[in-house]
């Protein structure tokens, strides 16, 4: 850099007239950039019509959550049955407390609390009037009980930690009939409950019900950073099960549902019904009100009965009306044939 | 006696690594498994298609990860990974997920490993991420142009204005220099950190603005003593301060550029509007520090237009960075570097009022100096409202 050159007046003009033409380039040019505070987008129509429900299913392979799901749709414990010299019908039930890790939704691993090894636990049924004996044996790593919902001697109720190693039997005789839970009652509540420890407890009346395809299903969530929110809604432990195999049904069957509520952290759960009516009986008792319609809500530890028919062959959507659980999981199909 | 010497320094190393494989093969004795897995995903970049998003991940955690469901605005969404789910240690992933966004809203991403831990991602307001093409190339240079060339030169423009005052009045002149220069060390360390934070932790970004700016520093000292020293030179050439200052100014304006690029990039088109009218009208000030310096001397339009360019294309480079291949590493770094390089000038210019009051035998800090460095000081934080609001 020579420092002999002289800043000349007309070097000063064309300085000046570098910073116009930089002045005018930058107002005209701002005119085709396109950085104004409107920007605009394409429309992506055609993305929206490539997506539906399948947007949210992954592979098509059962996997052991979705197993586990669909196994306890189906499956009810009726304990290993004998006559007491009363006559009075013994049933007998092992319930164990295992901690074990359980897919929750497709690849996602849930460091559960389990009661038998599945998130929900067995459905026991049993007929009113029945004696029960539910020999519980803590397998865990924290002190669980059994609480089962219905009418029996306090001291049977599960409020007593039963300790890691300990055994303990409940005994009671099934009464009232109709649709009732069990779960852990230790503290802290929320977490016990949260972990997996619940299940549905069926006493079916004296007089059986009319014949149909029973299906047993628990409404659930997860919370997997543990923030007081749910990361995925699931029915039976698994989120969008039933949506890529969906429950067969036949035409005109009756169906009846076993549902329960055992969602923490929210307050409510719900089910709808697309495309068709059920009747709802709440706490499945046949002497209360009942209700006709296609959406139900429940409260954490409400349960009812749904039965319904399915009037033409084709699949059927259900799912938590909160679109927000629906799409974190808690959705899924009949299909009629 | 010399392997004698070279065993005493090689003992305590050997020692060291017996110790280092004793605690590798035991464990620290406390315990072996950690309580929950800890696994960290790193999002480093979310690009919004017409398609729907494009995740850039990495995997800086100690252990192999896999990512099993992905969350969009609370809704259970396919997606995919590539080169696969399964992310080892530092390995990097793309996951693409097709999905209707709505223009201008905000998105919450939820990635959700194997194991259960949640990464989660936004996107402040959706717009399609600018794609590298010819004409956004030039769209976001002519920003950078006129947010860094034109106002500086427009500053320097002051320069045959400036010419007439007398000495003190220069000195006053730098004083106010030295106040502009000491709010964009300032500004440009806090940039810095604020990028920084947003970096995989680790990285340590904070660390890496600060190692940046120290190394940056003392590196331009020692350059700068070593050049003095051969060449046996009292004082330091006006023109050479100018230089350092343009290149100083050049990094802190990189940093200006990396905002408004990366504002544009991730949807804040309005803020970005306001960066450029900001960072504009603050730029004007440092084309008047840069003239400072040369007052005494003669200089020539080639050396205006040599001081303008370094001090104002890296606002160029930065758009582009911002807008394009933005990752907050880079940025802490540029970020640290610019500071680092911004605190040596001060270091000159003081030393070099300092030197000249001192052969005048006049105090250094003046009245009229003092003046200078406020108003300084205070112009910066004035315009600076238009960058803030």
């Amino acid at each position: 850099m020579s420092e002999e050159s002289n800043l000349s007046r007309r070097d000063v003009l064309k300085l000046g007239t570098a910073g116009a033409l930089g002045l005018a380039g930058s107002y005209f040019l701002n005119n085709l950039a396109p950085f104004s505070t409107s920007v605009k987008a394409q429309s992506h129509r055609p993305n929206h019509s490539k997506m539906n429900h399948n947007q949210m299913v992954g592979n098509m392979t059962k996997t052991s959550g979705y197993k586990m799901a669909e196994k306890l749709l189906t499956t009810f414990d009726y304990g290993k049955v004998s006559k007491l010299p009363t006559g009075q019908t013994l049933r007998e039930y092992e319930i164990v407390a295992i901690d074990k890790e359980i897919e929750i939704a497709e690849g996602i691993k849930f460091p559960g609390w389990t009661y038998n090894g599945t998130i929900p636990g067995p459905t026991f049924r049993c007929t009113e009037g029945d004696l029960l004996r539910f020999h519980f044996i803590n397998q865990g790593s924290h002190p669980h009980s059994v609480h089962f919902h219905g009418i029996h001697p306090p001291e049977m109720d599960g409020l007593v930690p039963i300790s890691p190693g300990q055994k303990f039997t409940y005994e009671f005789e099934a009464k009232p009939y109709g649709m009732q839970i069990y779960h852990c009652h230790i503290l802290p509540l929320a977490r016990h409950i949260h972990k997996g420890l619940y299940g549905n407890f069926i006493i079916d009346p004296k007089t059986p019900r009319e014949p149909a395809l029973e299906l047993n299903m628990v409404m659930n969530g997860f919370d997997l950073d543990l923030d007081g929110e749910n990361d995925f809604y699931t029915v039976n432990g698994y989120a969008f099960a039933f949506m890529n195999y969906p429950i067969k049904v036949k035409k005109d069957q009756l169906v009846r549902i076993y549902l329960s509520n055992l969602t923490e952290f929210d307050l409510l759960n719900s089910f709808h019904l697309h495309a068709n009516y059920f009747t709802y009986y709440p706490t499945g008792r046949n002497d209360n009100p009942s209700q006709f319609t296609d959406t139900i809500m429940q409260c954490q530890g409400e349960r009812g009965i749904l039965e319904m028919r399915f009037p033409y062959k084709g699949k059927y959507m259900f799912h938590a009306h909160v679109s927000e659980f629906a799409e974190l999981g808690w959705m899924g199909f009949f299909e009629a044939e | 006696m010399n392997l004698k010497w070279i065993i005493s320094g090689l003992i305590p190393l050997v020692l060291l690594i017996g110790v280092l494989a004793l605690v590798l093969i035991n464990g620290a004795g406390i315990e072996k498994d950690p309580a929950a897995p800890v696994e960290v995903l790193n999002i480093e970049r979310i690009k919004v298609t017409y398609e729907g998003f494009e995740l850039s991940v990495s995997n800086t955690g100690p252990e192999t990860l896999t990512i099993s469901q992905v969350i969009v605005d609370d809704s259970v969404w396919n997606f995919s990974v590539s080169p696969d789910p399964t992310l080892n240690r530092f390995e990097d992933g793309k996951i693409t997920i097709s999905y209707p966004w709505v223009m201008g809203d905000p998105h919450a991403i939820k990635i959700i490993t194997e194991n259960g831990i949640i990464t989660e991602g936004e996107i402040a307001a959706a717009t399609l991420t600018p794609e590298a093409s010819w004409s956004n190339f030039l769209n976001y240079g002519f920003i950078g142009f006129y947010v860094g060339i034109v106002p500086i030169t427009l500053g320097l423009l002051w320069y045959p204005f400036m010419k007439r005052f007398k000495r003190k009045w220069i000195n006053a002149i730098l004083a106010l220099t030295v106040g502009l220069l000491l709010f964009l060390f300032v500004g440009t360390l806090a940039d810095g950190f604020e990028i920084g934070a947003e970096a995989p932790s680790v990285y340590q970004g904070n660390m890496l603005v600060i190692i940046g700016a120290a190394l940056t520093f003392l590196l331009l000292i020692g350059f700068d003593q070593y050049q003095q020293k051969k060449q046996e030179a009292k004082g330091y050439s006006p023109f050479k301060i100018a230089f350092l200052m343009a290149t100083g100014i050049g990094l802190h304006n990189f940093g200006e550029g990396l905002a408004i690029g990366s504002s544009f990039a991730l949807g804040e088109a309005a803020l970005g509007t306001f960066l450029i009218i900001g960072f504009t009208l603050h730029n004007i000030t440092e084309g008047i520090g840069i003239a400072a310096p040369l007052l005494k001397t003669k200089p020539s339009i080639k050396h205006f237009l040599i001081l303008g360019t370094l001090a104002g294309a890296p606002a160029i480079l930065g758009t582009w960075f911002g807008g394009f291949i933005f990752s907050p590493i880079w940025g802490a770094l540029f970020l640290g570097i610019g500071a680092g390089a911004i605190l040596q000038v001060i270091y000159v210019i003081t030393k070099m009022l300092v030197e000249d009051h001192r052969a005048y035998k006049e105090p250094s800090v003046s009245w009229l100096n003092l003046s200078g460095f406020t108003i300084g000081m205070l112009i910066m934080y004035f315009t600076a409202f238009f960058v803030k609001f």
